[in-house]
């Protein structure tokens, strides 16, 4: 029994995803990335395709790599898969399949003190996701380029410190040549990676909360999807031990499928009645109405 | 939740997935597929902080 819990348990699930999605572990000795055709198919996950183990693109910057080309001012190809994984998904995916939400959650487990963000504060920032997908994802690959018409993966090149994290680091380290193209760029990136990483002691998953655009396309599909969470309202005594335990900071007896869940399942574990329940089947548990 | 309210949800979960499938098909016959692998398959210098 043990076992088969262990082995549903987020931590190991997490720990498949990460190995799984990053399967060429030979790219870090040889500081080169993996060119396989594997790589034409998105991971779910935010796991940066210049990571020298990854084997398969990361839909973010497969999404800026066709609107900022000169073919195309849409994806049919990435957003499908995007809406597909949210369809059934929704951000089950952040919780559990994300290497860097994986990382942040470890960083958060380091005993420093904890920081509660003032809901004044919290609340605006975690729109900022959105135009972290609006803006430097979308908006300025179609309409800032160069004179040929193609434009850089803006929001990775300025935003992002996974691929600092994931593909810079270990690149840098086993490549001579790319150590001699360092620049501003990457003090600027690795100082929001550093920034990231300190936060992420303080405030749990500060980065999905408010700057991952890829959170913020499952975070639209959330209500939708078919992996859902219910509360039964006939069980539910209104104690809030479910909301207390929320590192998202979801109501969860008001909106249990709020855009802000990751479906980690820490109120399910910790309500004693047993009324939080979760899954893709269609429970006729009442939901209590948002 | 409401009896309507459960049947739009439903009816939006496989109108999203159709949408989907619809959409990865129609990149396809585009070859967006073959952007997204010249991407990947080269080091982002953009994305990984050098160029």
């Amino acid at each position: 029994m043990r076992i088969i819990n262990f082995l549903k348990s987020r931590p190991f699930i997490q720990s498949i995803a990460a190995v799984a999605a990053n399967a060429k572990i030979f790219g870090f000795f040889t500081g080169k990335i993996w060119q396989g055709n594997s790589k034409v198919v998105c991971v779910p996950g935010l796991n940066c395709y210049s990571c020298p183990g990854a084997v398969g693109a990361w839909p973010i910057g497969a999404l800026q790599a066709v609107l900022g080309g000169n073919k195309h001012n849409f994806s049919f190809y990435v957003v499908g898969i995007l809406i597909l994984f949210g369809a059934l998904l929704g951000r089950v995916i952040c919780g559990f399949l994300c290497l860097f939400g994986f990382i942040q959650d470890l960083l958060y487990k380091i005993p420093t003190p904890k920081l509660k963000v003032p809901q004044k504060i919290d609340q605006p920032l975690r729109r900022l996701k959105y135009v972290s997908l609006a803006i430097p994802v979308i908006a300025l690959p179609i309409l800032l380029t160069n004179q040929f018409g193609i434009a850089p993966p803006y929001f990775c090149q300025w935003i992002c410190p996974v691929g600092t994290l994931e593909g810079g680091i270990p690149l840098v380290l086993g490549n001579e040549s790319l150590r001699s193209m360092l620049g501003f760029l990457f003090s600027w990136k690795m100082g929001i990676l550093v920034f990231t990483i300190l936060t992420s002691m303080l405030i749990y998953r500060p980065f999905c909360k408010y700057l991952c655009p890829l959170g913020a396309v499952y975070a639209l599909f959330n209500r939708f999807s078919f992996y859902r969470m219910n509360v039964d309202e006939t069980k539910c005594t209104g104690c809030k031990a479910c909301e207390k335990k929320c590192k998202m900071n979801v109501e969860i007896t008001k909106n249990i499928n709020s855009p802000e869940c990751i479906r980690c399942g820490d109120c399910k574990s910790v309500c004693k009645q047993g009324a939080i329940t979760s899954g893709f089947c269609s429970r006729r548990q009442t939901e209590v109405a948002a | 939740m409401t009896k309507r309210t459960r049947n739009l949800t439903l009816y939006a979960k496989y109108g999203l997935l159709a949408v989907g499938v619809l959409f990865i098909a129609l990149g396809l016959l585009r070859e967006e597929q073959l952007v997204v692998l010249k991407k990947a398959v080269k080091i982002c210098l953009e994305c990984i902080g050098v160029g």
